[in-house]
């Protein structure tokens, strides 16, 4: 019989408010097994765990009930209390009386009442548990960043930094992502690329980093310190390992209209193309959509061309395996497609643009050498209306929910450096509200209107009509003079939303991490652990987890970085106890858990056992390693003649629990 | 007062608490220029119960019924529907009918779009 | 026991939560102050795969009148397929026990991640509801089992 305690914490009102928690000690103090039973403001400040530890001490408790909070928050500190005593931190239950009973119901009485119920429940299944050792797995002192953009590049020097192999996988020809586009950064007006590229030679030069660009994550298998993971190397035609960046095949290829999206299809590219001038690797790629060589056989210039004989038209996807400790998911944004939004005829207009063409539109390395004209006639614009939340802040059915939190700040931006270089264009800026929170943001947002003289509008824009003389009729609201009004542009800018990039969703299922219902990646505590994901050795860093600017994006990488570091500095991390057993009398070897177990942690091994009648017979029995069972139980329900169990919720456990509620 | 907020707000069906107040609505509008109240107006109003001034200003009759605040509408509050909620009020006090079946044949043109004779028992039919 | 016969008629539901994406959901609409009955509680398992048909009868036999179990959405397991196998189960389960006169609202598979705290809240209220329709489990309710009051 297990000498049982319970503790019934009040959470400051958080329990006590709507369960009269005095109630519940004492009504559980009649339970069977249950020696002693208190309750105390704050269970888990240090003077509720000593409470604990007294008690275990004092009373010879075998067994510990906390009715707290929910197990997901304090589990492991009380585990480490009841441990520091002496008895098996998994001898511990918590009842969830906080985010499970008091948050959710308002009546006193019904909420007591339940919360009983749910303390006995945590009492029976206290009484059927068995203390579990931890093993220890071994940490693969490797990082993999998924992503190559400002926060993957970041993430990868931090780990490199603290002497650790990190490789980063990027879907495009070269890393850099959409900090390489941006022409000048917020609030400090520097130019992107100049702080950006150091950081990508840095990247490129650390014997540390492995870059492997143009390539994707295929399959994730493993778990913390010890993920396999199956890279797909696609192929770019070239061979990353002789091409020198020369760039000879880029001025030969006769295939010269290839839309260019480094320039957001602004301008044209060759089929053969290194994407920008400092890309990293600086090494060629052949589209295969254009090139005539692979369409229909037919030219062959670049090979000629190309004095080192990197060009191979007959490269094929590669896949390689590679073992890692952990992971940091770096996949970042994109902005959202407009079609959508018909009304600001983004579709029907060349000189309708989005704040990232814009970009391009104002970079030296863009498509008009950094001189602002309107993409249809090359001339200067005089009246540019730049529109807000387009996308943002939707209804579900009309958009995205949330605020992309960036654009108000690169609107400033952008109308800021316009009024600047070009003093007579005016500048509108149409805005439901203006968010500024940040270092240095409002008073650049001030300045903008205050020095810089751009109209700030509290309205929205309703109507864009191209018309005939190349004009764009802008039709809008000033809601705080009340009056709409028409404005005669040559420009529109729409501040579009952004939204995770597309190859985040398919790779969470692979790394089994969570997502919330806008694809962004969901962290393992919104304020407490914004870092790390939910599954262990998993880490987040940068826009796939919101959206972020760059500055919320580095520090973010740097934590992630210091995450991952944390975890590939241990020899070996101690494994998860509750993991499936099985009886070896009763297994029968008939290969259903096999099957199920989605690890590959069972296997047959051949056991001699003595029979009845004194002889003694080789039968095939499961046997489940340990180290590899991540515990989900699959195996324990597969099994036909019940000899599969899971430790920490054992079938009886869980009957006594169902047995406790339904009393 | 409130029963009157109330019949508008069932008769809408929708939650005027959702209007972010972007302006979108009056920004989009062709016949902004001829309402005292404007449709972001209209929203707000309703919200904060001052139904019976707008009951009795012409905007409600101005509003065409184009529904292009309502495709726009980036909260779904769609204003085109907080107008025709107090219109319907306002009708419904009057007490009769403006429009019946009947009187359509005379007042037939050719050139005269199907949608508008839709809109038309939305605007002055009970 | 005449005054607990004039009450209106509270169903017991057992809810077994996963515990990377329902049972976070769970705590989630509690972050969140969703209201759900206080009819619902919730038991804790790894996984949707770790629900044995054996616990659900064995809820029935107690005296439950709902079971619902809670799982990530397909394709989102933390272990990459225990939702599917509850899934295969848990109809071939609800299949047999409507065969037997358990009605099929009274049991249910919900697929509600960690971000659905709403979906939590929401899908609970729904089921309590269909459950208090149904009136109490009689069927499999074994009477041996009942508390003594």
């Amino acid at each position: 019989m297990q000498r049982i305690g319970v503790f019934v914490c009040h959470c400051g009102t958080n329990i006590a408010a709507t369960v009269d928690v005095k109630a519940v000690a004492e009504t559980l103090k009649n339970e069977s097994g249950v020696v002693f039973s208190t309750d105390y403001q704050y269970m888990c400040s240090e003077s509720g765990q000593n409470i604990i530890k007294d008690a275990i001490k004092e009373h010879k408790l075998t067994g510990v009930v906390v009715c707290s909070c929910s197990p997901r928050m304090h589990e492991a500190t009380f585990r480490k209390a009841v441990a520091s005593v002496g008895l098996n931190p998994y001898m511990l239950e918590v009842a969830n009386l906080r985010e499970q009973c008091s948050w959710i119901h308002k009546d006193i009485a019904t909420a007591t009442e339940k919360a009983v119920i749910l303390g006995r429940a945590a009492i029976a299944k206290v009484h059927l548990n068995a203390p579990l050792t931890a093993g220890e797995s071994p940490v693969v002192k490797r990082a993999l960043v998924i992503g190559g953009g400002i926060a993957g590049i970041q993430t990868a020097l931090d780990i490199a930094d603290a002497g650790f192999d990190v490789d980063i996988i990027e879907k495009e020809p070269t890393i850099g992502g959409k900090m390489a586009q941006i022409d000048k950064t917020f609030p400090t007006l520097d130019c992107a690329a100049c702080i950006l590229t150091p950081k990508m030679v840095e990247a490129a030069q650390n014997e540390k980093i492995h870059i492997h660009s143009f390539s994707e994550v295929a399959d994730v298998k493993g778990f913390v310190g010890n993920f396999t993971v199956t890279i797909k190397k696609k192929a770019r035609f070239v061979d990353e390992t002789k091409c020198t960046g020369c760039g000879l095949c880029t001025e030969k290829c006769p295939m010269k209209k290839v839309p260019n999206e480094f320039n957001m299809n602004l301008d044209n590219r060759t089929a053969v193309y290194i994407p920008f001038a400092q890309a990293v690797p600086k090494v060629a790629r052949i589209d295969p959509n254009y090139c005539l060589m692979l369409k229909n056989g037919k030219c062959g210039v670049c090979s000629k061309v190309c004095s080192v004989g990197a060009i191979d038209y007959k490269q094929q996807d590669k896949f390689i395996e590679e073992r890692y400790g952990a992971i940091v998911v770096a996949t970042g944004f994109n902005p959202i497609k407009l079609d959508k939004y018909d009304e600001f005829a983004y579709s029907l207009s060349p000189d309708v643009v989005t704040s990232l063409e814009l970009e391009r539109l104002m970079n030296a390395a863009g498509p008009n050498g950094g001189t602002l004209l309107r993409p249809s006639d090359k001339t200067h614009p005089h009246t540019i209306v730049f529109v807000q939340c387009v996308g943002s802040r939707c209804d579900d059915s009309k958009g995205k929910p949330y605020c992309s939190k960036i654009c108000c700040m690169y609107t400033a931006k952008h109308a800021m450096l316009i009024r600047e270089k070009y003093p007579d264009t005016e500048v509108y800026v149409f805005y439901i509200d203006v968010r500024t929170p940040g270092k240095n943001f409002d008073e650049f947002y001030r300045r903008a209107v205050e020095e810089y003289g751009v109209h700030y509008v509290k309205g929205m824009v309703g109507k864009v009509t191209p018309r005939t003389d190349g004009k764009l009729a802008v039709q809008a609201s000033d809601l705080l003079s009340n009056e709409q009004l028409h404005i005669d542009a040559d420009m529109v800018v729409l501040a579009a939303a952004i939204e995770p990039d597309k190859t985040a969703r398919p790779l969470a299922t692979m790394l089994t991490t969570q997502m919330d219902t806008n694809d962004f990646f969901t962290e393992a505590h919104p304020k407490l652990r914004p870092v790390e994901s939910a599954t262990a050795g998993i880490f987040l860093s940068g826009a796939c987890q919101g959206p972020k600017d760059i500055p919320e994006t580095v520090a973010q990488a740097s934590a992630a970085a210091a995450k991952a570091i944390g975890l590939l500095c241990k020899n070996s991390i101690t494994c998860n106890p509750c993991v499936a057993h099985s009886d070896e009398l009763m297994c029968n070897g008939c290969s259903s858990c096999e099957k199920v177990c989605p690890y590959g942690a069972i296997t047959y091994i051949d056991k001699e056992f003595r029979m009845p009648d004194r002889t003694t017979a080789i039968r095939r029995v499961a046997s489940v390693n340990p180290a590899v069972c991540q515990g989900c139980g699959a195996c324990t329900v597969a099994c036909p003649s019940g000899a599969m169990d899971l430790n920490g919720f054992s079938n009886s456990q869980i009957m006594a629990e169902v047995d406790a509620i339904c009393k | 007062m409130s029963n009157i907020k109330d019949a508008v707000l069932n008769s809408y069906g929708k939650n005027v608490r959702k209007c972010m107040k972007c302006g979108k609505c009056s920004a989009t509008c062709p016949s902004y220029d001829e309402m005292e109240y404007h449709p972001h107006q209209f929203v707000s109003m309703v919200e904060k119960g001052d139904i019976e001034t707008l009951m009795k200003s012409e905007s409600i009759f101005k509003c065409l019924t184009c529904y292009a605040c309502v495709e726009r509408c980036p909260r779904n509050v769609e204003p085109a529907r907080v107008i025709e909620a107090v219109r319907f009020a306002q009708l419904r006090k009057q007490g009769n009918n403006h429009l019946i079946p009947d009187m359509i044949p005379d007042m037939l043109d050719e050139d005269l779009p199907q949608q508008a004779i839709v809109t038309a028992f939305r605007k002055y039919a009970k | 026991m005449q005054v607990n016969e004039k009450k209106e008629f509270e169903p017991v539901i057992v809810a077994f939560c996963c515990n990377w994406c329902s049972y976070a959901g769970a705590d989630l609409s509690g972050t969140n102050r969703l209201n759900y009955p206080t009819n619902v509680k919730i038991i804790r398992v790894p996984c949707s795969c770790r629900v044995n048909p054996m616990f659900i009868l064995r809820a029935f036999q107690r005296g439950a009148d709902g079971v619902i179990i809670c799982g990530c959405h397909p394709g989102d397991c933390h272990y990459t397929s225990g939702n599917y196998f509850a899934r295969r189960r848990m109809t071939l389960l609800f299949s047999m026990l409507d065969f037997i006169g358990i009605e099929r609202d009274r049991t249910r598979v919900e697929w509600v991640s960690a971000a659905e705290g709403a979906k939590f809240a929401a899908t609970m209220n729904e089921f309590t509801e269909a459950v208090k329709k149904l009136g109490p489990n009689r069927r499999l309710e074994d009477l041996r089992c009942r508390k003594q009051s």
